[in-house]
């Protein structure tokens, strides 16, 4: 294993970017988009080769890397990665890249370096949350990443950017700083038992409790978490953000930045509160059950391309909260590779929704109409993301719902039954969708936009090419992403005392 | 007899340990003989020179004293660690708030006027008002103030402290009513701050009569033994206590002795106003936490309950009302009400179990916020059109556009005061409410956490209306500010990130320092 600081470099490399495209001259923005583009592959490269080193079977934290920061509070700078964070790194590094190149045109009239400059520094917030072992550096990541999206939505989003930038920011800064208090409380509660301030995650979950200190302090941390993943009835923040935001970012913003709750609760929650997650579970279940099928309901309702997309995300991490609290390995497994899965076909989603809003220049699915005939590859491309979005067999997101929905019937039937409606309700918004957006007869107002007459160009194929294929092979051959997950999925089980019933189906999914 | 014989023995005086509040009685004293006696066109660079150079004399003083821990001039005043800590704390804030004082580029012959009490409007008015080279006497007003302060910070009874808190309080009354424009605000600005500060020190001056009735004494150390020891009835200790808080949270604008905080946050000159917010929060809370921790530590136990009531109420009333301000000025007075109840969670932190965390972290918190706000009404100061600042909000839409780099150093302290990671506003309520969880006090933190959020909704108004929206036809200009100004908003925004990122060494010295002679 080599001892090169990965982590810290992966880190550290977005954030150097940033601040050198934010100083490159506002005339020249060619220079800033290619520098920009540049700097992000080289992230993807430095992640590959991370992802190469990770030694599968080893043990599951790998990469660790401290360094003293604020001793007198305990606090360090510790990067750590097990299996979860490994992937959602991968993932991370991947769109980055993509996303550059699919906004190449859509800073608009505003300061063209500032908005890739934002884009690199989100990344460096994103790699930093996953990355992070010591929960006040995962805290201080977990904030000031609202900033930079706080500004990519609310200087370059579209109508009614404003109030969706400060909602956005306001909802996710209650829960962080419910979750600071909470984070506080068990640092005061470590001190205690530990005899020394610390941050460390290894050593705070090793901490007992008593069972109204562990209740508070996992409410404080789900609902932080709750509110970024974002859960029912957390969720209004996200429409509004993913509607107003730049299709890149929105991208990045429910392909990545809301999987931190998700991993927040399986990073944090579950293993630091073992027993309230236990007794919350129940709760988090029906919270996502409902966020399944209500998600799913709302989006059918919905004639903005952006808003349904994003709602059903909501159902989307639905999902992924009922594979994590099913308690299972089978179900967790799902649910992580349901959180890459999501990114990968979300994120395509979105940025396809955003090369069809371009050239239309409206988001409104009545606006749209027959595109297919204008379009037809970008309409097919379009068609792909719908179905891989609603888990269509032979898709990686196939491979994971399935996964989440057969562990959680192990362990109960009713729910897993229930969710499979999301399912079919998935089927329903996602296919008339396409439908009316791109089959039927011509919208004549669309023949009238000289854009809508471009089909897919080659930096947009560029742009879906590696997502598509990335989604297929995962739909074939997900062994990949799985043996890296497993083993950190039990290990978070095994510390909340959930041993596995049948560990080794995990391992045959998706056949 | 016995009281003859004492009163004939002088006390033994420390002269080294107290240079830093003398060098600086003495330069505004030389001051005052410098408006006197020098020609106008030399007074501003004399003037400013000689603050500049006794603020940095204190300063080292300060320093090297750093390890005396010692009751001196009969115990009338305490030199130790908490007293040195916040000397030097103000002596730094001093010099920073000056070179916004100092700055004469930004308007010709600077912000201040020569004469508070000429009537607003009137001919005398207009004359003074365009002489270019007045107006000097606020250099001296600002040393007597800060040397008041530091006295109040040190002093070990009762009495010196009252002296102390008129000594502060006289200048800046004075300075308030020094604006060059906006003349009548101004000055109804230091009228209501005189009279509702005359009323608060007469309330303290109550307290302390109330309180010798009870201890028989002054000193701070006698008292602490009195209230161990007496058995006469507590009321009179309570309804001391009562009125000598009321005193000191009315300087520390805690609600509901906050009322004047927004008027005279508004209505004084910009730079006086950074002044006051943080270097006046630096005396007022460094003589509560004194008042409280050496003289009426069991007491203030008792009334946790009231002072975490007032915390409450002035963290809810701060952040609430200043979601509804429309003037910049007003809107950081009201942030800055807000932060003295964060400050009030840290005071209530040190109480009970003789944690020293409390009282560390709520030093931190001074410095922090202090070099935060500075800047913050530093770029107030900038922000102007031909009828000098434009502070309400609607002016500064779009100031973005027009001045990235100012726009970006404001938004960078909005986020500091939001309390986001990575600036000084984080760590030092991660400071405060760590020590007031372990000392039990979870309700306050959650409190503090839920009215963070409701005060960083003005703030990304602010935010939205700088970078989010359309510069207005009449969005001023950030005027260029000269080198005082620039030095005092670079020292200002670095202090904030620096301390956001390390604050390792500040930590440890508020540490150190967290400790009170008795």
């Amino acid at each position: 294993m080599t001892s090169f600081p990965f982590l810290s470099v992966l880190t550290l490399l977005p954030l150097v970017g940033a601040g050198v495209v934010a100083v490159l001259p506002q005339g020249r923005p060619q220079l800033a988009k290619t520098v920009a583009l540049v700097w992000s592959l080289a992230v993807l490269v430095l992640a590959a080769l991370m992802y190469a080193t990770f030694q599968v079977g080893g043990p599951r934290f790998q990469f660790r890397e401290s360094y003293p920061w604020i001793p007198i509070w305990g606090t360090r700078f510790t990067l750590e990665a097990d299996g979860i964070a490994l992937v959602m790194l991968a993932l991370i590094a991947l769109l980055v890249p993509l996303v550059i190149l699919a906004s190449w045109h859509d800073a608009g009239e505003r300061s063209v370096p500032t908005y890739f400059a934002l884009l690199l520094a989100l990344e460096f917030t994103m790699i930093g949350v996953f990355a992070a072992a010591d929960i006040f550096l995962f805290y201080v990541f977990f904030e000031v990443m609202l900033v930079p999206m706080y500004f990519l939505i609310g200087s370059y989003g579209g109508a009614r950017r404003q109030y969706a930038a400060v909602k956005f920011f306001l909802y996710s800064l209650v829960g962080g700083l419910i979750m600071l208090a909470a984070l506080i409380g068990l640092w005061v509660v470590g001190r205690g038992q530990l005899g020394h301030a610390t941050f460390d995650w290894h050593e705070l979950t090793r901490l007992h409790m008593n069972t109204s200190t562990e209740r508070w302090l996992f409410l404080g941390f789900f609902l932080a978490f709750a509110i970024k993943a974002p859960f029912f009835p957390f969720h209004t923040w996200l429409p509004d953000a993913g509607g107003a935001a730049p299709a890149g970012a929105a991208a990045l913003l429910v392909g990545v930045l809301d999987k931190v709750g998700t991993f927040g609760i399986l990073r944090y929650c579950l293993p630091l509160f073992p027993n309230a997650s236990k007794y919350f579970a129940p709760l988090a279940l029906a919270l996502a059950l409902i966020g399944v099928l209500y998600g799913a309901l709302l989006a059918v309702g919905q004639n903005d391309l952006k808003r349904l997309v994003s709602y059903t995300s909501v159902a989307h991490f639905g999902f992924i909260g009922i594979g994590i609290f099913a308690f299972t390995t089978q179900a967790g497994t799902g649910a992580v590779f349901y959180m890459v899965n999501h990114g990968l076909a979300t994120g395509l989603l979105f940025l396809v929704v955003g090369m069809l809003v371009a050239r239309r220049g409206s988001a409104l699915v009545s606006d749209f109409g027959g595109a297919g005939k204008l379009v037809p590859l970008l309409a097919g491309v379009f068609l792909i993301a719908g179905l891989a979005s609603l888990s269509l067999p032979g898709m990686s997101p196939f491979v994971s719902e399935f996964l989440v929905l057969l562990g959680t019937f192990t362990v109960n039937k009713t729910l897993a039954v229930v969710a499979v409606l999301g399912v079919i309700l998935a089927a329903g918004y996602v296919l008339w969708m396409v439908q009316r957006a791109t089959q039927g007869a011509l919208n004549p107002a669309l023949e009238k936009i000289d854009s809508m007459r471009r089909d897919i160009s080659a930096r947009e194929i560029v742009v879906v090419a590696p997502l598509i294929a990335l989604i297929l092979v995962l739909g074939f051959y997900p062994k990949p992403v799985l043996d890296v997950v497993n083993p950190a999925v039990q290990a978070t089980f095994s510390q909340i005392g959930k041993a596995d019933p049948n560990p080794t189906v995990a391992q045959g999914g998706g056949k | 007899m016995i009281l003859t014989q004492e009163a004939l023995k002088l006390p033994q005086i420390n002269y080294v340990a107290l240079s830093p509040m003398l060098i600086l009685f003495g330069a505004a004293t030389v001051g005052v003989l410098v408006e006197a006696f020098a020609g106008r066109g030399r007074r501003y660079p004399v003037q400013l020179g000689l603050s500049l150079v006794s603020l940095v004399a204190a300063l080292v003083m300060v320093v090297r004293v750093a390890h005396t821990r010692e009751l001196t001039a009969g115990g009338a005043v305490a030199v130790d660690g908490p007293a040195l800590f916040l000397e030097g704390t103000l002596a730094v804030l001093g010099i920073v708030a000056l070179l916004l004082v100092a700055e004469r580029s930004l308007e010709p012959g600077g912000p201040f006027v020569a004469v508070a009490a000429v009537t607003a409007g009137t001919e005398a008015d207009r004359v003074q008002a365009q002489r270019r080279d007045a107006g000097t006497e606020v250099y001296p007003l600002l040393l007597f103030a800060l040397g008041g302060m530091m006295l109040f910070v040190s002093a070990n009874d009762l009495l010196t402290m009252f002296v102390a808190l008129e000594v502060f309080s006289l200048p800046l009354y004075l300075m308030c009513g020094l604006a060059r424009r906006r003349r009548l605000l101004s000055q109804e600005a230091a009228l209501k701050y005189f009279l509702l500060g005359a009323f608060a020190s007469a309330f303290f001056l109550f307290g302390i009569a109330m309180i010798y009735g009870y201890a028989g004494q002054i000193n701070f150390a006698a008292i602490h033994e009195a209230i161990q020891s007496s058995t006469n009835d507590r009321i009179l200790l309570y309804l001391g206590l009562a009125l000598l808080a009321i005193g000191l949270l009315f300087k520390a604008a805690a609600v509901p002795f906050h009322v004047w905080t927004p008027d005279v946050y508004q209505g004084a000159p910009t730079p006086v106003t950074a002044f006051m917010a943080a270097c006046t929060k630096v005396a007022a809370f460094g003589a509560l936490l004194r008042v409280i921790y050496v003289a009426f530590e069991r007491t203030a136990w008792d009334l946790r309950l009231v002072i975490g009531g007032i915390a409450v109420l002035t963290m809810v009333v701060g952040s609430v009302l200043a979601v509804t301000q429309t003037d910049i000025k007003r809107l950081l007075a009201y942030s800055s009400i807000a932060n003295a109840g964060y400050l009030l969670v840290g005071v209530l932190a040190v109480g009970g179990n003789g944690n020293h965390d409390g009282l560390a972290s709520s030093m931190f918190y001074l410095v922090a916020y202090g070099f935060s706000v500075v800047a913050a009404f530093g770029v107030v100061t900038l922000v102007r059109d031909a009828d000098g600042e434009a502070t309400h909000l609607s002016r500064w839409a779009g100031l973005g556009r027009r001045s990235p780099l100012y726009a970006g150093l404001f938004t960078f302290l909005l986020l500091a005061f939001a309390g986001i990671p990575l600036t000084s506003g984080f760590t030092s309520k991660f400071a405060v409410f760590g020590a007031a969880l372990a000392s039990g006090q979870a309700w306050l933190v959650v409190l503090g956490a839920i009215t963070s959020v409701i005060l960083a909704f003005p703030y990304l108004r602010v935010v939205v209306l700088v970078w989010l929206s359309e510069p207005g036809e009449n969005t001023p200009t950030v005027s260029i500010p000269g080198a005082l100004t620039s030095a005092a908003l670079a020292i200002g925004a670095l202090a904030t990130l620096l301390l956001g990122i390390a604050p390792q060494p500040l930590l440890d010295l508020s540490s150190r320092a967290a400790e009170f002679v008795r």
